[in-house]
């Protein structure tokens, strides 16, 4: 039996690959939220003093909304020709194949983040007046925050009717003191006027506690039959 | 028990209308907001009713997924102890006794740590496959002893346990219909708070809703969780259904502190107009406020075990049904006809 390591990275990279080849995830995320930037542009028209409050937002909702888009894919994939079937009964750990589809779906995430924030920037006209650096921590940790929790209750709803339709019913509620953290500590960040260090403490820990939940829970999840 | 039924509506409807009486006429008026205050009458114990039957929720969901492994439910068991030791004394400590809010003593503190730990085990005791009567008699203890004279429990607990003694049950499936009960019934209350919430707020603070109010927007994050629970029950019906949603609502559960956490940074940041009264509250309000409440929790335990049998009787005609249809496609297969035979003959 192979180890837990290097089953989690072959399901890894077959995962990047076949996002590599398709570019499917990638593609309509990219465009998704291009669409939603678009109308937020035709939607506000702020000053460039403005829009430093409003933007945190604006732009953390539109990658939620896109990363759904990707969340959505993660499992149907492997519901084809009975993988997960097969994944199931195999003796591989349960939570090796959960940290590959988090950490997959994580790259995917940030590589939109990576590219869609420079078009932000443009149609805002933003420039960040406080220490800019910290935004890079609230953005792994925020997208990790919703990625780990995304792909966990992606896997629950499977098992349900319309289940491209109960991932955000499920997954928003839950994200909510995550998506605070994530646009309260942008706003800060942008703005300068207050410092973002407790967003992201709440941030960590939200990350720690669900990490740990979602590695507790998932064979339960994977298994229930 | 059957007969209990009618006997425990009336008491309910006459306990309702004694404490909408009070509320009305005997409660005095408060000084600062006139009449208005009195929507606290309704307001406030259906947000302490709404929470109890949350956390029965969670404490009937944790149960349910620790007893499908003995090892786990051994680990659970301990850590509940563990938190309410801990908690129990951790309350006592000045460094922890400073951060408190100002009118909360650290021995209530401890005591609801106390029934934390005491209820996690009453549930799995109750509700691991045996019968309800030690459940609706502690119910009964938690709503007599706020209002009523302290050797009431005793005698309630005898009396109902006696009572309900013979509900008996089967199997480990009563702890997920508790936990669907619980959820539906306090959403229904915790509906209650959210509209009450802005009415009381509107004439007082002069706005429907603070968005920085730790407590308004608490029950707002925590009322949306127990929908997707509801919603994920209703979208789901195959067997998997009870163990996805006692994860949801173990998820849940997590997520209740670190939103609390969240938003009181976040008021803490934002200034918002003064928020509820704070400092102690006239003893005459606080009586007729535990006589509310406990015309609430003995509506809700009406409405829960109505809706604990419902939810049973259903689980029993759906079995019926399987059990039927299995009957008679097998009865088919031995009659010579084949079913679903289209092509090949």
């Amino acid at each position: 039996m192979r180890s837990f390591w290097s089953i989690a990275l072959a399901t890894l990279t077959k995962d990047i690959r076949l996002e590599w080849r398709s570019k499917d995830a990638l593609n309509a995320m990219l465009f998704f939220s291009l669409l939603v930037v678009v109308i937020f542009v035709f939607s506000f028209d702020p000053l460039a003093e403005e829009s430093r409050h409003i933007v945190g937002g604006l732009v953390w909702v539109a990658f939620l909304f896109a990363a759904v888009v990707a969340l959505n894919q993660t499992w149907a994939r492997e519901l084809r020709n009975q993988v997960l079937d097969a994944y199931r009964v195999s003796p591989a750990p349960a939570n090796a194949l959960f940290l590959a589809k988090a950490v997959g779906n994580f790259i995917l995430v940030s590589l939109l983040e990576a590219l869609m924030a420079p078009l932000f920037v443009i149609f805002y006209n933003l420039r960040v007046l406080g220490p800019a650096w910290q935004l890079i921590p609230v953005a792994l940790l925020g997208t990790w925050a919703l990625v780990v929790n995304g792909t966990f209750f992606a896997a629950m709803s499977l098992r349900t009717r319309s289940r491209e339709l109960m991932l955000p019913l499920l997954l928003f509620p839950v994200s909510i003191p995550a998506v605070l953290g994530m646009v309260a500590g942008t706003t800060n960040i942008l703005t300068g006027e207050n410092p973002a260090h407790f967003y992201i403490v709440l941030l960590l820990t939200y990350d720690v506690v669900f990490t740990t939940a979602c590695l507790a829970l998932f064979e339960t999840v994977l298994q229930a039959e | 028990m059957k007969q209990a039924f009618p006997i425990l509506a009336v008491l309910t409807a006459f306990f309702l209308v004694y404490a909408f009486y009070q509320a009305l006429w005997v409660a005095p008026t408060d000084a600062l907001q006139g009449d208005v205050y009195r929507i606290i009458y309704y307001h406030v114990p259906s947000a302490w009713t709404a929470f109890l039957l949350f956390f029965i929720n969670f404490i009937a969901s944790v149960q349910y997924l620790a007893n499908a492994k003995p090892s786990t439910a051994r680990a659970a068991r301990w850590i509940v102890i563990a938190i309410g030791t801990v908690g129990f004394f951790a309350s006592f400590v000045p460094q922890v006794r400073q951060q408190l809010p100002t009118g909360m003593y650290p021995s209530s503190v401890a005591t609801t740590f106390l029934i934390i730990t005491g209820l996690y085990f009453v549930i799995g005791k109750y509700f691991g496959g045996q019968d309800l009567g030690g459940f609706s008699a502690f119910i009964l203890a938690v709503n007599t002893s706020g209002a009523m004279s302290p050797f009431m429990p005793r005698v309630m607990r005898r009396f109902f346990t006696k009572v309900f003694g013979a509900y008996g049950a089967a199997d480990g499936q009563d702890l997920d219909v508790l936990a669907v009960t619980t959820a539906e019934v306090g959403v229904v209350f915790c509906t209650i708070v959210l509209v009450t919430g802005p009415i009381w707020a509107r004439p007082v603070w002069g706005i429907w809703w603070a968005p920085g109010d730790i407590r308004l927007t608490s029950t707002l994050v925590l009322w949306l969780i127990y929908v997707s629970y509801l919603v994920l029950r209703r979208f789901s019906d195959s067997a998997q259904t009870q163990k996805l949603a006692a994860v949801l609502a173990v998820f849940g559960a997590l997520d209740v502190p670190l939103v609390y956490f969240s938003i009181w940074f976040f008021r803490t940041q934002h200034p918002q107009p003064v928020i509820g009264g704070g400092g102690s509250m006239d003893p005459r309000m606080l009586h007729v406020l535990l006589i509310s409440w406990m015309a609430f929790l003995s509506f809700a335990f009406l409405v829960c075990w109505s809706r604990y049998r419902l939810e049973k009787l259903r689980r029993e005609v759906e079995e019926a049904e399987a059990l039927e249809s299995l009957m008679e496609t097998s009865a088919t297969f031995s009659a010579g006809k084949v079913p679903f035979s289209q092509g090949s003959k």
